[in-house]
């Protein structure tokens, strides 16, 4: 029966028909539901990881060891991986290593828009872009091939509308070949200057043999395509945008689409844009293709015409290029915005409302939690990157030790895991009285609940071992640890007040999990007594999205409300039951 | 058969699993079909949007203003918000819910009046389905999504009952796929 994949299924799908047997990867979206679906399948080994960096050096390993293997991320956490990315691109493989990075123009869930085709580039490893579903099974397969071609690891590149689309994908059989020979060979593994030299020389000339691999069976395989109809319009493009320009321009165009982004062909672009009147790139985020054509003296237009932020589509394609404009009705009535919001009953909601209560200062991280700093709680001061909340605010208190009394980190179970506990090691050794609070809600929120290893729980749901974050704490140095229960404002208020007030540095556990777990049993819904509402609005100082005031007086959606019972903290005269 | 379909409301209204009924459906009609999701931080009780598109052969899995067949909106505002990518024909059906975004929540800004007047005078097609009501009887207020998938349903003549049913089955979980069905009817029998 045909069937609508998602990219990432897609891909997960190609890791099981490719015979892949290792998974590990960390979740961010838009490119956590590949590990997802590939722990479906019994026959691959899958794992959530601490974080990419290990992910990606759990892939080398099994690479070497002889197994087909794999490791997914978003853009943002090639960055943390792109230590071992540069130097197993110069070990090269034994069996094939797939690298996977998602991409998020128009920062849909990302607090960047960086272009991951550069890591391909600067670490000189071969990256395939595929378009639609059917390619992002098909690509794996290939990415796989090409990975033991050439001995080297192969990154798959996905968009969020490729990720995130469904499209039909036609499926196979699972070929496994088993576990590949493992060879001792230093030369090759060993990365010292003596054999790194050695190495670097085999990394230029591989780059040589894939760019004349692009030129020629890239195109006869399929992996690069000419597709010529009218010549009055040439598009190069890669990636969804091959499906814009498609959608936008039909057979009034000719079109190379490039399904290998590193290394770029020259002859084949060179070719293509002789035949063509007007030769268009169309790439989202950076001129990455047309530098390389202008390098090679190609005339192309590019980011001049077009945008280098966001996304493009196939409104802009055709408005661009053809000069068509669309009308579209409007309504007219105010059309307030509606950005996201902490969910009713949150167990984050308690807690920002304490810190708002304390007025302190708030090193913010990367999670569900980022969502504090919107209004009506707007506390977090600053939010960088997986962990920073930690190691900044210990710069803040090294710079002004007055600070440490009024402000706090506060960071995701998950997210100090990453890379947070580091931060906290440099806190106890290098002993600022910095006060940490790790939002424990017992899952992986904002990518959709993974499991971490403080869950207890592994990929798969199966009981697994759990990191005491109050051992880990003391063990690291920090003796002060307390723990508190965000949905009781009080004692969350006092808990983070005395770890404030006490000399030395202090963890303040927030422990209450995600109320959207499937787990986790809900009072019913609150209702609020007109009778005893004064209209006062304390009760809307907290932002919950269950709460409006209708008719003058404050109002419960039963459909939203979860029954936590924070706001009814509250409300001093009752009438919330 | 070109279509283009949105479906818009309110981040953990259910949108995602109507649109893969949608498109299970679709798909078993022997069309094209390309579905285009919405995950991770917008889907935090922000306003959010699913594009599901069908034909002989779809290149683009997103919408664009002016080209939606139908807007199927879980929520008024939002059906304002998109209404933009509705097509000079095309049609929309609203579920009549109101849900306060965080400005009105917190009095910077009022829930506009309204709103539904505002979409026919800018010259759309309209229907209104009260699903919240529906789904509450059905027997959870969760069953909003699949309400309106019914409603949604009998403004697609191409695609048969069976095929919607089967779509419902293969999508939703066995021990509330009685409920479900139950929705499903009150909106298709509207």
């Amino acid at each position: 029966m045909k069937k609508l994949f998602l990219g990432n299924e897609a891909v997960a799908r190609g890791l099981y028909e490719a015979g892949c047997r290792v998974v590990s990867s960390y979740p961010g979206t838009p490119s956590t539901e590949v590990t997802e679906f590939a722990a479906t399948y019994d026959e691959i080994f899958s794992e959530w990881a601490p974080n990419e960096k290990v992910a990606m050096e759990v892939a080398f390993g099994a690479s070497v060891a002889g197994a087909r293997s794999f490791c997914a991320m978003k853009h943002v956490g090639l960055n943390v991986a792109a230590d071992p990315l540069f130097t197993a691109s110069y070990t090269g493989v034994n069996a094939g290593m797939v690298i996977l990075v998602a991409d998020d123009p128009g920062m849909h869930s990302s607090q960047n828009e960086q272009d991951s085709r550069h890591y391909a580039m600067g670490s000189k490893t071969m990256m395939l872009e595929p378009s639609d579903s059917a390619e992002c099974l098909d690509f794996t397969k290939r990415a796989f091939e090409l990975s033991e071609k050439f001995d080297t690891p192969v990154i798959i590149r996905l968009t969020t509308r490729v990720a995130h689309s469904r499209s039909v994908a036609p499926v196979a059989e699972r070929v496994d070949n088993g576990l590949k020979e493992y060879t001792k060979n230093p030369q090759k593994y060993v990365m010292v200057p003596a054999n790194a030299k050695g190495k670097h020389v085999v990394v230029e000339q591989r780059v040589l043999d894939q760019i004349a691999y692009c030129e020629t069976e890239a195109v006869e395989n399929g992996l690069n395509k000419v597709e010529y109809n009218s010549k009055k319009i040439g598009v190069i493009a890669s990636g969804i945008c091959y499906e814009y320009a498609k959608e936008a321009l039909g057979e009034n165009a000719s079109y190379l689409k490039l399904g290998c982004v590193y290394p770029l062909p020259v002859e084949l672009i060179k070719n293509f844009a002789a035949e063509c009147e007007k030769v268009y790139v169309l790439e989202e985020l950076d001129d990455y293709i047309e530098t390389h054509c202008r390098k090679n003296g190609i005339e192309v237009i590019g980011k001049d015409a077009f945008t280098l932020q966001g996304e493009y589509s196939q409104s802009l394609i055709a408005k661009v290029i053809l000069g068509k404009e669309t009308e579209c009705m409007k309504a007219d009535v105010n059309i307030v915005p509606r950005p996201p919001v902490l969910c009713a009953g949150c167990p984050h909601r308690g807690l920002f409302y304490a810190l708002k209560q304390l007025n302190v200062t708030v090193s913010g991280d990367i999670g569900c939690y980022t969502l504090g700093f919107a209004q009506p709680l707007g506390m977090i001061d600053t939010v960088l990157c997986m962990g920073a909340s930690v190691s900044a605010l210990h710069g803040r208190n090294a710079a002004d030790p007055e600070n440490a009394k009024k402000s706090v980190a506060v960071i995701g179970d998950s997210t100090f895991i990453h890379s947070g506990v580091t931060g906290l090691i440099n806190i106890a050794y290098n002993a600022t009285d910095s006060v940490v609070i790790i939002l424990d809600n017992s899952i992986t929120g904002m990518t959709g609940h993974q499991q971490n290893p403080t869950t207890g729980k592994n990929i798969k749901g199966e009981p697994a071992n759990a990191v005491s974050l109050e051992a880990l704490a003391k063990a690291v140095g920090i003796q002060n640890v307390i723990v508190v229960d965000p949905y009781n404002l009080a004692e969350t208020k006092e808990g983070i007040k005395s770890a404030l007030e006490a000399d030395g540095p202090a963890v303040v556990i927030s422990r209450r999990p995600c109320a959207l777990l499937k787990t986790v049993k809900h009072n019913p819904p609150l209702k609020v007594n007109a009778d005893k509402c004064k209209s006062c609005k304390m009760c809307m100082k907290i932002g919950c999205p269950a709460i409006s005031m209708k008719d003058g007086k404050a109002q419960i959606d039963f459909t939203q409300c979860l029954g936590c019972n924070v706001c009814s903290q509250l409300c001093k005269f009752g009438a919330i039951e | 058969m070109n279509k283009s379909i949105m479906i818009v409301g309110v981040g953990g209204q259910g949108t995602l699993l109507a649109s893969r009924i949608l498109g299970a459906a679709l798909l078993d009609c022997g069309y094209d079909v390309k579905v285009s999701e919405v995950h991770g931080m917008s889907q935090r009780g922000g306003s959010v949007v699913t594009y599901v598109r069908c034909g002989e052969k779809v290149a683009s899995p997103i919408i664009e203003k002016g080209e939606a067949d139908i807007i199927l909106a879980f929520e008024q505002l939002e059906a304002a918000r998109w209404l933009e990518y509705l097509k000079a024909d095309g049609k929309v059906i609203v579920n009549t819910q109101q849900m306060d975004p965080m400005p009105v929540v917190m009095g910077a800004a009022e829930y506009p009046e309204g709103v539904i007047d505002a979409i026919r005078a800018a010259g759309a097609d309209v229907e209104t389905v009260d699903a919240l009501p529906m789904a509450v009887e059905a027997g959870t207020s969760k069953a909003v999504n699949v309400v309106l998938i019914g409603a949604m349903a009998k403004n697609m003549p191409e695609v048969s009952k069976e095929t919607w049913l089967e779509a419902l089955k293969s999508s939703v979980p066995a021990k509330f796929l009685e409920l479900n069905l139950k929705a499903f009817e009150m909106g298709y029998n509207l």
